[in-house]
């Protein structure tokens, strides 16, 4: 589904992917670690290109990244992105939010795209939103909706870039269940977080990353009680203790 | 001047008021078209100016720098006296009939006050976090797509006060068409005064017809803003 091969990107001097190895399966639910500015973000940011690789091949749903005449805009509408920061439309409702995208890049008439608009807002919990403006919403009601916006296309594969990190402590569960749900459902997911509750619950696999290179990469049970590299197992201590790693 | 009799009788019926009232729609056309067009070449010129295609870019701002820079009465005498020696013939006939002085008017109003708004829209998109974009691009929005319908639908609601501004000067500015003999409001005041004397209330009349227009412009775009925009509840 989601396949790198040696894949470099650099940042002017500044090296921030480092041959980067690494393949998704479909329905594989694959979750992303490491300390802040290891390049955790720049990695899942270039499955839906919006960091272009300088090096390296990368072929995501079957479609190569580095051949210019892949339609960017078409393996993008396949990828669903679920941001920190939500970053909703704050000029359209909940459900404008929702089926902009199947409306205007699918073509779906609009009665039928508010149909699934509101099947997706039932899932996450939020029918009774439709009407809403983002602002008006609490943060983690804004992460739910941003899911579904996400889901509204019918992705293959979805893509989480600490999707809880802006979250008050107490909505952080309210959107680990929609996104454990979706997993369960057989979505192909990447997910950079640090909840390890959900990487034990549901992730197939763990990726460790520190300074732009993958140290490790296992299963969350062999990845949480036997880290064998050194970063790693600092990187969860850390976590153990108040003091979060970002 | 002191033994000066105020006749309002003159302006509120009869031949001169109709003179006044054509003046008043002809004002309201001018400004009506201008507004209109101007805000949507404002928009594309905007767009333009960010574009990432060099000469695009470039030339949307050789275009702002010399409409904003040169004197709206030399650009209303350029359209009038010198367009039609390098517009296409076809296009100058269908200007002459349709009236030269009133298209020489609103093309020189339209690309001069465009070039305001798009440098007003510029900002506006500017001040649109740039994770919009990428939320938009994620989607899989084309970059024009994603103006359309993403960042300039945000960027012109910022942009709004401004904008208004831009409006209510264009209408204002729509008096300087008198000057190649558009027999707009102002024009038509000073006919009234050079029949009738009457100078103080015939533009009276026209400062009172501007003023109304100016609020006229202003309620109008704030009802577009609640209605459409849904700007109250979105804030
Ligand atoms: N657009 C950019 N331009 C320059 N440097 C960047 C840019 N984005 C990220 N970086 C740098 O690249 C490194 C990796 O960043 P990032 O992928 O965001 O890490 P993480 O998500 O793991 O915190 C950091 O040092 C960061 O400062
Ligand atoms: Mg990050």
């Amino acid at each position: 589904m989601i396949t790198f091969k040696g894949v470099h990107k650099w940042f002017k001097s500044l090296h921030v992917l480092n041959d980067i190895n690494l393949h998704v399966s479909p329905g594989e639910v694959l979750v992303v670690c490491g300390p802040s500015g290891s390049g955790k973000s720049t990695l899942i940011r270039t499955i839906n290109q919006l960091e272009p690789i300088n090096q390296g091949t990368l072929i995501v749903d079957g479609m190569d990244l580095s051949d210019k005449k892949t339609d960017i805009n078409k393996l993008r509408a396949e990828v669903g992105f679920v941001f920190q920061q939500f970053n909703l439309y704050p000029h359209l409702s909940v459900i404008g939010n929702i089926t902009l995208a199947p409306i205007k890049i699918r073509n779906i008439p609009k009665k039928e795209a508010e149909e699934q608009a509101m099947e997706l807002l039932t899932r996450v919990g939020l029918a009774e939103k439709r009407d809403a403006y983002p602002l008006q919403l609490s943060g983690g009601q804004q992460q739910r909706v941003a899911i579904a916006r996400g889901l509204a296309m019918k992705p293959r594969i979805m893509l989480f870039d600490e999707p809880t990190s802006a979250l008050d402590p107490e909505m952080i569960g309210e959107v680990l269940e929609v996104m454990k749900d979706l997993a369960r459902s057989g979505m192909t997911m990447v997910v950079v977080t640090h909840e390890m509750g959900f990487a034990r619950e549901v992730a197939h696999r763990v990726v460790f990353m520190d300074y732009g290179v993958i140290l490790e990469e296992a299963p969350p049970e062999d990845f949480f009680l036997r880290p064998q590299h050194e970063r790693a197992q600092q990187f969860l201590r850390q976590l153990l203790t108040p003091m979060q790693a970002g | 001047m002191l033994n000066y009799t105020f006749d309002w009788s003159i302006i509120t019926s009869g031949q001169y008021f109709d003179w006044l009232v054509s003046g008043l729609i002809t004002t309201l056309k001018l400004s009506a078209i201008s507004i209109v067009m101007a805000f949507i070449l404002g928009l594309v010129i905007a767009v333009m100016r960010m574009s990432h295609n060099k000469p695009v870019r470039w030339f949307a701002h050789i275009y702002l720098e010399f409409f904003r820079n040169t004197p709206l009465l030399v650009q209303i005498f350029f359209w009038y006296f010198g367009s039609y020696k390098i517009l296409p013939t076809v296009i100058n006939d269908w200007l002459n009939k349709t009236g030269f002085e009133f298209a020489a008017a609103a093309i020189a109003l339209t690309i001069y006050t465009s070039a305001f708004i798009a440098e007003d829209i510029r900002s506006g998109v500017l001040s649109i976090p740039k994770e919009q974009m990428e939320a938009a691009r994620s989607a899989g929005f084309s970059y024009l797509r994603s103006m359309q319908y993403i960042i300039l639908p945000q960027a012109v609601r910022i942009t709004i006060p401004p904008l208004v501004n831009q409006f209510l000067n264009l209408a204002k500015n729509s008096s300087l068409a008198m000057t190649i003999g558009v027999m707009e409001m102002t024009y038509q005041a000073r006919q009234v005064e050079s029949y009738t004397f009457k100078g103080f209330e015939a533009f009276t009349a026209a400062t009172v017809v501007y003023l109304v227009l100016s609020i006229v412009i202003t309620a109008m775009v704030n009802l577009y803003n609640e209605k459409v925009l849904n700007i109250h509840k979105a804030a």
